[in-house]
């Protein structure tokens, strides 16, 4: 399995950088933004993206927003909340909307490596079924089956 | 309470002092006004009663005098005009006739003398020896010449006996005589001696010149009081009587009626102290003003108990409403607390959270070749697991501060309070049997279910247990959880016999980061987010300890209106 593209998007800057090079020393590609525009911007660019790793509480827009519009955006992509703010609120609203899962700040790492792989194996399932799907679609189209 | 009791008059003596003289002042003044007119109408129209009674009285026997004493000159007139000088100066028919006469009408009649011109006592019939005595120079006599009629005053006469005489003077052969009559002293005297009201009222007789014509029951000095007052007063009418209050010599007040008698030649006076003659007023003053004091006693009495309570009634309130007050700031107090350590926690978790991503970079890079060979390898590991782990305490101490700022998930649902505590007693049995202490329940089955946010009453209910087993984690004990309804609330008390709480500690409990724990153990949050949670429910947290048997918490759930 590739390594994973994960997004870091946290407006701490010292936070992205010292969980950057933490992620990147256990085999992960690491996008950062440091708000929710610069996020959704580069998203765009990188539409494989697997997992974004998204900080509730930032200024401007905030996490939530922010994941609302991931979610509009690009569907398939799965958003782990990491919270400073460890409230089972926010944290169900999160859900609601469709994230992932969510960690309290500051996180185990091995606990987020585990949420990480989990939610990109979730992911990879999810095209998978999408390209079979698309394959059978294609199949039945031709009359081959 | 005693206490209480104690300062509650004491706290408002002005309040206090202000009821109590207006009540005393707008109950007595009335009752003393209306007493005081209907009296004085009352002494007014008795005094008037008295005063018409006594002069009815002394009118009555002044005409019983009057008619009395005309009677006996009828009688002795008749006697000389019937027989005339020349058979009366026979003294056997004098005596004859004098008998008659004490027959008819008792002994009024003493003795009977004739007596000619030259004042010679001719005949005599009685039992004083006076035949043939000389009148001529009595006054009496030279009356008797003048006056067809004469009712002479009192005098001692030869005879040495106070009496009065009657005569009657008649021609014979045109020389004048003269026949007298002794009227009994004893009898006469009667007639104004009975008269007797009350212990101190009687009766007497003066003449003008201000003698005694009788002889009065008590002692009587006529030239003094006002009874020369009397005789120069001039009678407008036959029937005057004259009535006058005042004091006497000995400083009684007497009451004196007068009336005339013999055609103004007496005086009959009637004298009683005035306060014989008014003694039922006296009484009814008396029992007047046993009713005002006693009624003055049960006004200051009321105005006591009345102004006791109002004073106490105000103090309470006073007291409530501060208790209001307090509380009132105490929940301002916690909701700024919560805001204040939703910023800190907030500000505080972010550089705590690079902190230990620092911490754990550094991990990261220790696990590469080079520093595996490192000399202090194992104390770099243990400072940054000691980073790490008092990172966690501070996200451990935000999350709670976090916690009491903003309730976890307040999610309203149908709550059985049974089933929470049931779990929750699960959920505690395990640190419970390290402590040595047993949970026992005592549940009020089918109570009512209860809308509320299941998470919050959660966390107030685990706090409680996780204290009271904090607090016997080394003595070991139990834990009582009993649920029952009482009113319009779901109590659920929590008792364990724990140490207690010392009674300075008890009004702080409920304050945030009041905590008796060690260091690092508390965070001193747990009881003040009970508070809040359950004032938020409008419910109550209520706590009783008694150090050494142990500490009730009570917490009362409204019920929720159908």
């Amino acid at each position: 399995m590739k390594t994973p593209l994960v997004m870091l998007v946290d407006d701490e800057v010292p936070f992205v950088e010292t969980m950057v090079k933490r992620l990147e020393k256990r085999k992960l590609t690491v996008l950062t933004a440091f708000t929710g525009n610069e996020a959704l911007e580069k998203l765009g660019k990188h539409r494989n993206t697997d997992v974004v790793i998204l900080d509730v509480k930032m200024p401007g827009m905030d996490g939530i927003e922010t994941l609302m519009e991931i979610k509009k955006a690009f569907p398939l992509i799965e958003v782990i909340m990491l919270t400073g703010h460890a409230t089972v609120e926010s944290a169900i609203e999160g859900m609601k909307l469709g994230a992932y899962d969510y960690l309290m700040k500051p996180c185990d790492m091995e606990q987020l490596m585990a949420k990480v792989d989990e939610a990109t194996r979730k992911r990879k399932d999810h095209e998978e079924k999408i390209k079979e799907a698309r394959v059978r679609e294609a199949l039945s189209e031709h009359g081959l089956e | 309470m005693d206490k209480s009791k104690e300062t509650r008059t004491a706290d408002y003596p002005a309040f206090f002092k202000k009821r109590f003289f207006t009540v005393i002042i707008f109950s007595i003044t009335p009752m003393i006004l209306v007493s005081g007119i209907i009296l004085y109408q009352f002494k007014m129209s008795y005094h008037e009663k008295v005063h018409a009674h006594l002069a009815e009285l002394v009118l009555k026997h002044k005409q019983n005098v009057d008619s009395f004493l005309a009677e006996k000159l009828g009688d002795i007139r008749v006697l000389a005009r019937t027989f005339g000088f020349e058979e009366l100066s026979d003294e056997s028919f004098l005596r004859d006739r004098l008998e008659t006469l004490q027959r008819g009408y008792g002994p009024v009649f003493v003795d009977l003398g004739v007596i000619n011109s030259q004042g010679l006592q001719v005949a005599y019939a009685g039992p004083f020896k006076l035949g043939n005595v000389l009148y001529s120079t009595a006054s009496w006599f030279e009356n008797a010449m003048k006056n067809e009629y004469v009712i002479s005053d009192v005098f001692l006469g030869l005879r040495g006996l106070p009496h009065f005489i009657v005569t009657v003077r008649d021609n014979w052969k045109g020389e004048s005589w003269v026949i007298r009559a002794t009227i009994d002293f004893v009898a006469f005297n009667n007639l104004v001696g009975n008269i007797r009201v009350g212990e101190t009222g009687f009766a007497f007789i003066l003449n003008r010149e201000g003698e005694l014509q009788t002889k009065p029951l008590f002692d009587v000095i006529p030239d003094k009081g006002p009874y020369l007052e009397f005789m120069k007063t001039k009678l407008k009418e036959k029937d005057d009587v004259q009535i006058v209050e005042r004091r006497d010599e000995f400083g009684n007040k007497n009451i004196y009626v007068a009336a005339f008698l013999k055609g103004g030649d007496w005086l009959l006076v009637y004298q009683q102290r005035a306060s014989d003659a008014f003694s039922d007023f006296r009484r009814a003053l008396k029992i007047a003003f046993a009713i005002i004091i006693l009624g003055g006693i049960a006004i200051v009495n009321m105005a006591y108990v009345f102004s006791t309570r109002m004073a106490g009634h105000v103090a309470r309130m006073e007291k409530e409403k501060k208790m209001m007050d307090e509380q009132m700031i105490e929940t301002g107090k916690l909701a700024s607390v919560g805001e204040l350590a939703a910023g800190i926690a907030h500000e505080i978790n972010n550089p705590v959270a690079i902190m230990v991503e620092e911490a754990g970079w550094i991990e990261d890079l220790l696990e590469e070749e080079d520093f595996k060979e490192g000399e202090n390898l194992d104390e770099f590991q243990r400072a940054l697991k000691q980073i790490r782990t008092q990172g966690k305490r501070c996200k451990d101490i935000t999350f709670k501060l976090l916690s009491f700022a903003r309730k976890t998930d307040s999610r309203i649902q149908e709550v059985d309070i049974n089933d929470m505590l049931e779990e929750l007693v699960a959920i505690s049995a395990q640190r419970a049997k390290y402590s040595n202490v047993t949970i026992n329940s005592n549940f009020q089955n089918d109570l009512p279910f209860i809308r509320v946010s299941q998470s919050e009453l959660q966390q107030v209910f685990l706090n409680l247990i996780n204290n009271s087993l904090d607090a016997m984690e080394k003595t070991g004990g139990t834990i009582d959880i009993a649920s029952k309804v009482e009113g319009d609330f779901i109590v659920v008390g929590v008792a364990d016999t724990g140490p207690g709480i010392p009674k300075a500690n008890l009004n702080r409990i409920f304050d945030p980061f009041f905590t008796t724990k060690q260091v690092g153990k508390g965070t001193g949050l747990g009881l003040s987010i009970c508070y809040g949670i359950m004032k938020k429910l409008g419910g109550e947290i209520e706590v009783r300890s008694t150090m050494d048997v142990g500490t009730t918490f009570r917490v009362f759930i409204p019920l929720t209106e159908e």
